[in-house]
């Protein structure tokens, strides 16, 4: 009670005027991803582009069952407060199910324990959907190090030593990317990134068969499910990045020609 | 309820942090549950050590993969042993003679190197089989490039002087707007996933 | 010829294209680019006096990189007879690597501590301890890193806030660059330069357009311009030698591998 008082004579100051377009913003992108979500709960066939790496997820695993061999899944170096780990582990679940439905061995070191913790569940949980609870085995996801290079050694030595027939780098990952990629491409094996980590993107591209740049590997979750509710926040996105677009081009021509200054805007804290 | 209080608490958490930004009473609350966050980290370390040396003693006992085994867990207690030490002795395991900074100068320090050296052989080899000139888009990625290798090392100036400053051109305009576009983008996307986490649609950590 | 063979060769040549010129050139000073001299400029024209906070936020796998960085600025900062705060908001690890160059440099320039440097220590959860550095630094760093309290030190005696600095400098391989400019140059305003790994240096551009950073110092040639400004070639400048035999070299081996490649098509046609 004390401190609902307390917030009514302080009302002049409870909110950060200077975040206002900011909560704006929110707003916007909070109605247009209900709308979407609500248009997509009530049916209508929502396109979605082929993304690749997403596609090539079936074969990589397919390829490592016809070799006899297993399959080796990274999830990168950051913790649960990444979106981009999270993101991880929803590509996870679907790797794990078709590895349990194919029989094969998937092996997980991890660089962060929690990670490791959660993911073990994730992946009970995946072969228990795939009706192989007995191929679980939870000796194979295992917390390595938190250490970069200390991790990207051991990681290494499990690729070697494991010879992989895919390997999925799918997280935010560091300089220890090209590592893990050729050295997963020196035992033979199939790799799919996926990253958010810009700086790490070119090597990526160019040293794995399949990428996910960016956004494609949050949208990871949405295209393998093609849950309409989860396709329709996509269309969300879309539409937010296009009014995006607009305003970038309509503030590019205002400032160019001088008609309007725009640095207000920086002055939001 | 398994799968109701994790959610409940996922939305919770999410809500007095969105509401924390925005509203001035609650302007700590980050601050609070990132030490929170910080907290159980900490204590999820020894779950994971738990776990590491759970599989590397085993091992040992089993006579499976002996060696590298031995190593892992002689060099887990013997740097616990010198902090340890370090601390007792000198009050801090950072000093500069203490045992554990011995351990960490000439042991660890060298080793990290060492991986993160690789780096070079390994981007050699990669540009050796991978960067092929296979469409246009990919000719005029290598010539740009080729011009920023060249550019930002001193035998570009030696060819050409004029060099460092296209080089310095390619990374202050056309890659620094690549650089936004994909920032926007991966923010994008960031902030629709947290909204269907927030939201209970996308669990992916949960069943 | 056999994968695993061209790959040695490239290995091979590599290792020779490092170590020779190592061994036998010396290195000259550099061109400096604008990034690097604003850094620069935004040192050299601070008064004598004045307060620099350093946050040493890498750790021992890109210390070859960044400790040439390190030694360059803490020598200029300490010529310019500036007051040197220095912690870690991300590894205890980089606070060890950085309290070594910074004694080793206060030696040469005769400083001496509590008087014109002090060590914080290292504090887990960067966002919430820039923030706390925001507010009051006693809030989260009531004593150096040996315990003494900072109100009994002659130069921590008077700064309680990261307002209290003319200007912070993070040296950061990885989250840490992120950190500073979210926390503390958008809420406080702070007068931050960056410098981090060449690879990160494109990611951090933006920010340099944007004002956010007012210098960018990236990788050892970053570290080498720096030692031509200051006049003092050192590491970095011995290193640009073989930097420049290695680039060129993968250039060839880019070409090489194309041509081969041209050949093989032509073959298989």
């Amino acid at each position: 009670m004390k401190l609902l008082i307390n917030l009514l004579i302080s009302a002049p100051e409870l909110f950060q005027k200077g975040k206002f377009p900011l909560l704006v913003v929110f707003v916007f992108l909070g109605i247009i991803f209900v709308y979407f979500i609500e248009k997509a709960k009530k049916g209508g066939e929502l396109f979605i582009r082929k993304i690749p790496g997403l596609e090539a997820l079936d074969d990589a695993i397919g390829r490592s069952a016809e070799m006899g061999r297993p399959v080796v899944y990274l999830p990168g170096l950051v913790g649960l407060n990444s979106i981009t780990t999270i993101a991880s582990l929803g590509i996870l679940r679907k790797v794990a199910r078709k590895a349990a439905e194919y029989g094969v061995e998937l092996i997980m070191p991890n660089a962060d324990p929690l990670v490791m913790t959660t993911a073990q569940e994730v992946v009970k949980e995946a072969y228990l959907d795939a009706g192989r609870p007995d191929l679980y085995n939870p000796n194979n996801i295992i917390y390595l190090t938190s250490d970069q290079f200390g991790f990207t050694a051991g990681a290494d030595g499990i690729i070697m030593r494991e010879k992989p027939g895919a390997v999925f780098l799918q997280g935010y990952f560091y300089a220890e990317s090209l590592i893990l990629a050729e050295t997963a491409f020196s035992v033979g094996a199939i790799q799919i990134a996926g990253t958010t980590a810009t700086t790490q993107l070119p090597f990526f591209i160019a040293a794995c068969d399949y990428t996910l740049i960016g956004e494609e590997m949050l949208a990871a979750s949405a295209y393998l499910s093609r849950e309409p509710i989860l396709l329709g926040s996509l269309k969300a996105e879309d539409l937010a990045k296009a009014v995006i677009m607009v305003f970038l081009i309509m503030a590019i021509l205002l400032k160019t020609f001088g008609i309007i200054d725009l640095s207000f805007l920086l002055e939001i804290k | 309820m398994r799968k109701e209080v994790p959610l409940l608490i996922t939305i919770l958490t999410a809500l007095i942090v969105i509401l924390a930004f925005f509203l001035t009473p609650l302007a700590q609350t980050q601050q609070i549950l990132l030490r929170w966050y910080a907290i159980i980290g900490g204590f999820a370390m020894f779950v994971g050590v738990w776990n590491l040396l759970k599989k590397h003693v085993f091992q040992v006992s089993r006579g499976k993969n002996t060696f590298y085994s031995l190593v892992l867990v002689l060099g887990f207690f013997m740097t616990f042993a010198f902090g340890i030490y370090s601390i007792v002795k000198y009050k801090d395991a950072f000093y500069i003679n203490s045992p554990f900074m011995f351990n960490f100068n000439y042991v660890l320090a060298p080793l990290q190197s060492t991986m993160f050296s690789l780096l070079a052989f390994f981007m050699a080899s990669a540009a050796f089989r991978a960067f092929r000139i296979r469409r246009l888009e990919a000719a005029l990625l290598l010539f740009a490039a080729s011009i920023v290798m060249l550019g930002r090392v001193p035998a570009g100036y030696a060819l050409w002087h004029k060099l460092p400053l296209i080089a310095e051109w390619i990374m202050k305009i056309p890659s620094m707007a690549v650089q936004r576009g994909i920032g926007i983008g991966i923010t994008l996307g960031a902030v629709g996933m947290s909204l269907r986490i927030i939201l209970g649609i996308e669990r992916p950590y949960l069943r | 010829m056999n994968v695993h063979v061209t790959r040695r060769i490239v290995y091979l040549v590599v290792a020779l294209a490092v170590i020779m010129p190592m061994l036998f050139l010396k290195g000259k000073p550099v061109t400096v680019s604008e990034p690097v001299s604003n850094a620069f400029q935004a040192i050299d024209t601070l008064k004598e006096g004045s307060y620099i906070l350093i946050s040493t936020d890498y750790g021992p796998g890109t210390m070859p990189e960044v400790n040439p960085m390190v030694y360059a600025i803490v020598r200029h900062a300490f010529r310019k007879n500036l007051k040197v705060v220095y912690l870690s908001v991300i590894d205890a690890l980089g606070l060890a690597l950085g309290d070594q160059v910074i004694k080793n440099v206060a030696q040469e320039y005769g400083k001496e501590y509590g008087k014109d440097f002090v060590n914080l220590g290292f504090k887990p959860g960067a966002e919430a301890v820039i923030v706390s550095l925001g507010k009051e630094i006693r809030d989260i760093f009531p004593e150096d890193v040996r315990g003494v309290p900072l109100d009994s030190m002659e130069i921590t005696r008077n700064i309680h806030n990261l307002k209290d600095f003319a200007i912070v400098v993070d040296f950061a391989s990885g989250y840490g660059i992120t950190a500073w400019i979210r926390y503390a140059q958008a809420r406080f305003g702070v007068f931050l330069v960056g410098c981090v790994t060449a690879v990160m240096g494109p990611e951090n551009y933006p920010y340099l357009d944007s004002g956010q950073l007012k210098g960018l110092v990236a990788g050892l040639k970053g570290a080498a311009e720096y030692e031509t400004l200051l006049g003092k070639p050192a590491i970095a400048t011995r290193g640009m030698p073989a930097q420049s035999a290695v680039h060129i070299l993968i250039i060839v081996l880019i070409v090489i591998g194309n041509i081969l490649y041209l050949l093989e098509k032509r073959k298989r046609k």
